[in-house]
């Protein structure tokens, strides 16, 4: 890999172009998942579970086939069942035994809302009345809820084969306890002998939802021949049409899945839902179908993240040296295993220098929908059990929190708990950044307090494709495999305009289907810059290597005295002056004489991504009559490698500090005791409203990752871990009092006040 | 099948009265809609007859009678807070109105409508029975006229006989030195539903002692409570500190309230008092400005 | 029963339908005349992407029934551009970055255009309450903010 650019040579990388795709969203025409149509289209419904766990007895669909205007009524038997085995890497595997009962319930339901029926009709009323003649006997389970009283030996259980994994002998009696897993680095039982103070706390986070504005719809067409295509809101259209594929037996092929623009994810769209159950229905009913997803639906069948229980332990010497540290991490998988309690394990310390740490995970089914990804899945639970801890070791030191944290910062060489060094720069910038802000020192008034705390999350690489189609005017189409969430068509065609050295606003970015672009994995993990920006400079590198080609042949000199520079074909070496420089409209121009269309496809396995680091402060004032907290002021520190497109990179920090700032304060799932949802809309799911906020300060920090062109490290999300705990930090100044449990809502920290 | 439902909108208040009176099945008013649509949409209610009183005039007007002002029942809370002297006159009832979910909401939010849905969390309920409105309710059998705080009975509950529609709503003639105020605790700034609210309408005589209170306190019982032992610790004060300590303690002494996701009884209880101090004082002011301003 | 006639104006053109009683504005706008720029995010008047605008007033068009449109003028994001000519609010929002999905971008601009055809000197405080009701979960609204605050300057005139 070349060195990074650098930033002076660059022309277009850094600026803040309109965003291609802008007018169709502020006039309407944008199409997302639901907006899609087609003739003879019928409306799928699905029925799903009023309990919290019972055994499916029957299910009797006669009398909703028997009403008119109802075409399909499918349930598990109309799905073929899957080998239970995990695939893929630890962290991120996938067992489709799992999947398959999580889209259509098969011996038992596991959670309210639980699909177990779907039927396609004529209309959205008559679907809906379908539904109602659905007959299904349920015996009833004792269901449990919390991820403490899931580990409970007694405790009803989810499947009653599971045993714990990662246990060596393993257990010889189930549980819900689906796996266990640990890392250690250095001696910590040694080392906390030797520490002047050990500061040790128990937390508990509440799984929260994504909340995406857009619920999750799709519609689907299937041919008599086996092909079929679907129209879906999705994080990853590959990702789709594997899991689709697999879960009904279609080969890869046959499924052409087009991307629709979506309406926010986080995360929770990076699996299926009712992508295969809308396929399925139209083969049976020789119809397209569409499906929509109700709020309600969302809220009590798509994926949160994780609940935890976790307890933290350090030890640190007088001067501010951490030398030991352990934590206990207890995550929430809800219906079926997959928690991100590994991610949790390896972020929690990974901020920092510590030469002895142990951490240890457990991932718990309990009887609540399936954990999906969220923003750095799992590091802001962990975060903030141990910022808080951080925080209060700081405190019994009697050291400020940032000078604390940056005695401690990790540098590039410092080893992790799980095994690898880090390998880049830009925790301590970052750090002092934040330190630097003016208002990290200003004074504050009665019942007000500062916080602050730091964040980590390992970005993503991977696997990404781009075409490059050089246009007979001079434009360039750019096609990816990327669904753009917050601005990636911007960023791809700055990096594509900087690389072909052509204007901005000459270079067009689609996002292309499955059959018309490479495989490319989902929208996630901040890969998209990075990776799909990697395989789309590469796409332009070899279009304008073909360029040169087609000069050198005009010029009749060899290839290698014809070099690319400010979006010409130079003659240089021996030849160098002897021509005029062509442009590339000139060369495209020529395209027929010279060879015909000039396109370029790439594909990468991306490596070499680096870590996304935030360190971010707030003030909080507290109401000490009734609890409620208010943020004053909130900055937010983070190094991005390099901002594209600034607005949009301080669009990710703004948007991720908010969503924080809801999983601190407000969001949380309330169950009744019979295990259902109470809050299934966004009336009680209390998300930030903009009257909530103030403005969002972000400072970015540019420390550029040698390992892309434009020194891209990712920016969506470290975001999100810091301010869970800076939030119960700056309580804390405020009020003296300790809050260990999210959320901080105003009864909880009312009680906390006047214990 | 469910979409089987006729739609009326009749231009006068007898007309409307008559179709809900021969309705066989399930009759519903529609006004704003705010709650209505949402419980059909829940499959909670299943109207077979929809009355949308939109269109009568008499239920859409704000006008002076008797020295106060008559509200039309369907008036928004929009249309409340642009009527000047309408809303000078009751600020606090106003703002109650205008805390009715978003400014989408809000346009289409009736105190009417808000009364009868008997929600014990409505935010212009506890104002409204503050103010010591009086309702005007046409039925088949006539008009009768009904304290606002006899309307709603239980959560979802009132006590409208078949056919009865509550038209408008007196609210009386302000002595000179006289206050309202509602403030309600949420978790949010906006649209969520209050946890606890306070209404207080309250007068003063020349030596800013307080001669007349009321005191309704929202979501810490099965209805909306006015309670007279916090007004009369109010009554004969000059609302100073004490006198409100034993208001704020009067009305959580009346408090009954229930768990539920939106708070405790714990909560309820004590942020109940520290809602009806918080509303009293600006009452207060708000009686103290008004006498200065007829000096 | 039979379905409803309705005869109503959206976005200055007249237009009728037929609907159900109980079928809502969002629905008619959605599926009946394909005007597919409101966006369902909850159904229930929490979210505000369904937001558009009846006479002047703004609405959650899945708390209103397509019925009610009757004799009514309504815009919806489709009806706010003038042509080919954007808005000055949609302008603002491209050019502040003041989306990142979209999905509630049409219910922020109907609900930011009522906002400043009745004051177009708002204060910030005032723009944050007035949109209280349109949920976003990208942005944190700092840029939504700021683009309808630059967008009241430029109508100012100053």
């Amino acid at each position: 890999m070349s060195a990074v650019v650098n930033e002076k040579k660059l022309k277009v990388v850094g600026t803040r172009p309109d965003r291609p795709d802008g007018v169709p969203k502020v006039t309407g025409t944008a199409q997302y998942g639901a907006d899609f149509t087609l003739p003879g289209m019928l409306w799928g419904k699905i029925l799903r579970s009023p309990h919290a766990h019972a055994r499916i007895r029957k299910i009797d669909a006669s009398k909703a086939l028997a009403l008119p205007g109802v075409k399909a009524v499918i349930t598990s038997a109309d799905i073929p069942d899957q080998k239970f085995e995990y695939i893929g890497p630890e962290r991120v595997a996938v067992n489709f035994w799992h999947m398959t009962r999580n889209i259509m319930a098969r011996e038992k339901v596991l959670f309210e809302g639980h699909p177990l029926a779907a039927v396609a009709a004529a209309t959205p009323a008559i679907a809906a009345e379908a539904l109602k003649l659905i007959e299904v006997d349920y015996e009833v389970l004792p269901h449990v809820i919390d991820v403490d009283e899931a580990m409970k030996p007694d405790a009803p259980l989810l499947f009653e084969d599971m045993i714990t994994r990662g246990i060596e002998p393993p257990p010889t009696k189930p549980s819900n306890i689906s796996k266990k897993l640990g890392f250690k680095l250095g001696d910590p039982d040694a080392a906390f002998a030797t520490a002047d103070e050990v500061i040790e706390a128990s937390f508990k986070t509440a799984p929260v939802h994504q909340g995406y504005i857009e619920p999750q719809s799709c519609l689907a067409r299937a041919d008599a021949d086996g092909q079929a295509e679907l129209w879906s809101s999705s994080q990853g259209h590959f990702v789709v049409r594997t899991f689709t594929c697999r879960l009904l037996g279609i080969k890869t092929g046959d499924l052409r899945v087009h991307p629709a623009e979506i309406g926010g994810a986080f995360g929770g769209k990076t699996v299926v839902y009712v992508e295969p159950i809308a396929v399925a229905l139209s083969r049976k009913s020789g119809h397209p179908v569409k499906i929509m997803m109700t709020r309600e639906d969302v809220f009590k069948s798509t994926g949160p993240t994780s609940g935890a229980s976790m307890t933290i332990k350090v030890g640190v010497m007088r001067d501010g040296k951490i030398v030991a540290a352990r934590g206990l991490f207890k995550y929430q998988a809800g219906a079926f295993p997959g928690s991100p309690v590994m991610n949790g394990c390896m972020c929690g310390f990974a901020p920092y220098d510590i030469a002895n740490v142990e951490t240890e995970g457990y991932d718990v089914v309990c009887n609540r929908p399936k954990a999906v990804a969220y923003r750095a899945p799992g590091s802001p639970i962990s975060a903030f059990a141990v910022e808080s801890t951080l925080d209060l070791a700081a405190r019994k030191i009697g050291m400020d929190p940032l000078a604390f944290r940056l005695k401690n910062i990790a540098k590039p060489g410092t080893p992790t708990v799980f095994g690898t060094k880090l390998q880049h720069a830009g925790f301590a910038e970052t750090l002092q950044a934040l330190q630097k802000h003016p208002g990290y020192n200003q004074p504050l008034g009665k019942n007000q307090g500062r916080g602050v705390a730091l964040g980590y999350w390992f970005n993503g690489g991977g696997e990404s494709s781009a075409t490059v189609h050089i246009n007979e005017d001079g434009t360039a189409v750019v096609a990816t495999g990327s669904p753009d969430i917050g601005g990636s068509r911007a960023s791809t065609a700055q990096m594509a305009a900087e690389t072909l050295g052509i204007e901005y606003d000459r270079v067009r970015p689609i996002i292309a289907d499955t059959n018309s672009v490479g495989y490319t994995q989902a929208t996630g993990g901040s890969r998209v810059t990075f990776a799909t920006g990697m395989t789309v400079i590469n796409a332009c590198n070899k279009a304008i290597d073909e360029m040169c080609a087609r000069v050198a042949k005009l010029w009749k000199i060899d290839r290698a005295d014809v070099i690319w520079e400010d979006g010409c074909a130079r003659p240089a070496g021996k030849h160098a002056g002897e021509f005029e420089p062509m442009p590339l409209k000139a060369i495209a121009a020529k395209r027929t004489a010279t060879g015909g269309p000039i396109t370029a496809s790439a594909s990468v396995n991306a490596e070499g991504q680096a870590p996304g680091f935030s360190a971010q402060f707030c003030d909080v004032e507290v109401d000490p009559e009734t609890g409620h907290v208010k943020i004053l002021r909130y900055v937010a520190a983070q190094d991005v490698g390099r901002a594209i497109h600034p607005s949009y990179c301080e669009g990710q920090i703004h948007g991720g500090v908010v969503q924080g700032i809801g999983w601190a304060l407000n969001e949380e799932y309330i169950y009744d005791k019979n295990g259902r949802l109470e809050n299934a809309g966004f009336l009680d799911y209390r998300m930030p409203v903009a009257s909530d906020l103030p403005m969002i300060e972000s400072i970015i920090v540019e420390v550029p990752n040698p390992n892309h062109p434009y020194g891209v490290k990712g920016v969506a999300e470290a975001n999100i871990v810091p301010p869970m705990a800076a939030i119960a930090n700056a309580i804390h100044s405020a009020t003296g009092k300790r809050m260990t449990e999210l959320p901080m809502s105003p009864p909880k920290v009312l009680a906390a006040l006047d214990s | 099948m469910s979409s089987d439902m006729r739609y009326e909108a009749p231009a006068t208040l007898e007309a409307a009265v008559a179709l809900l009176a021969g309705a066989s099945g399930v009759a519903r008013v529609l006004a704003g809609g705010t709650d209505l649509l949402i419980q059909m949409r829940g499959g909670r209610v299943e109207p077979a007859l929809l009355v949308d009183i939109k269109g009568i005039g008499e239920m859409r007007s704000i006008s002076a009678e008797n020295g106060g002002f008559r509200l039309g029942a369907a008036v928004t809370a929009m249309e409340m807070s642009e009527h000047a002297a309408f809303a000078k006159a009751w600020p606090g009832l106003t703002e109650a109105a205008m805390l009715i979910g978003s400014y989408q909401i809000k346009g289409r939010a009736t105190v009417g409508g808000n009364l009868c849905n008997a929600s014990p969390a409505a935010d212009s309920v506890p104002a409204l029975i503050a103010a010591g409105a009086t309702a005007s309710i046409l039925g088949p059998n006539g008009r009768r006229e009904v304290k606002a705080e006899d309307i709603a009975t239980g959560p979802g509950k009132n006590s409208l006989a078949k056919g009865e529609i509550v038209a408008s709503f007196l609210l009386p003639a302000r002595p000179a030195r006289s206050g309202d105020a509602y403030l309600r605790f949420i978790p949010r700034t906006e649209m969520d539903i209050a946890v606890v609210g306070a209404g207080i309408n309250l007068t003063l005589d020349e030596k800013g002692v307080c001669t007349h209170a009321r005191v309704c306190v929202g979501a810490v019982a099965e209805r909306a409570l006015l309670v007279q032992a916090a007004a009369d610790a109010l009554i004969g004060t000059p609302v100073d500190a004490a006198a409100l300590e034993r208001m704020g303690a009067a009305v959580s002494a009346a408090c009954r309230p229930i768990d539920d996701k939106r708070g405790t009884k714990a909560y309820r209880i004590k942020v109940s008092a520290v809602m009806a101090k918080r509303a009293a004082a600006i009452a207060l002011n708000r009686a103290l400005d008004r006498a200065r301003g007829t000096k | 029963m039979a379905k409803q006639h309705v005869t109503t104006t959206i976005n200055g053109n007249p237009v009728e339908y037929l609907c159900e009683s109980r079928q809502t504005l969002l629905e008619v706008l959605r599926d009946e005349l394909h005007l597919t720029g409101t966006k369902e995010g909850c159904g229930t008047g929490d979210c505000g992407a369904c937001t558009v605008n009846v006479n002047g007033r703004m609405m959650c068009s899945c708390l209103f029934l397509g019925v009610e449109a009757q004799g009514k003028s309504i815009t919806t994001v489709e009806g706010i551009a003038n042509g080919e000519k954007l808005h000055v609010l949609q302008r603002k929002f491209v050019e502040h970055a003041a989306l990142q999905c979209g999905i509630c971008t049409p219910g922020m601009l109907v609900a930011s255009k009522t906002l400043l055809d009745r004051n177009n000197n708002p204060t910030e405080e005032e723009v944050r309450y007035w949109l209280a009701g349109n949920l976003c979960r990208c942005t944190g609204y700092n840029q939504i903010i700021e683009a309808v605050l630059d967008a009241a300057k430029e109508i100012r005139g100053a």
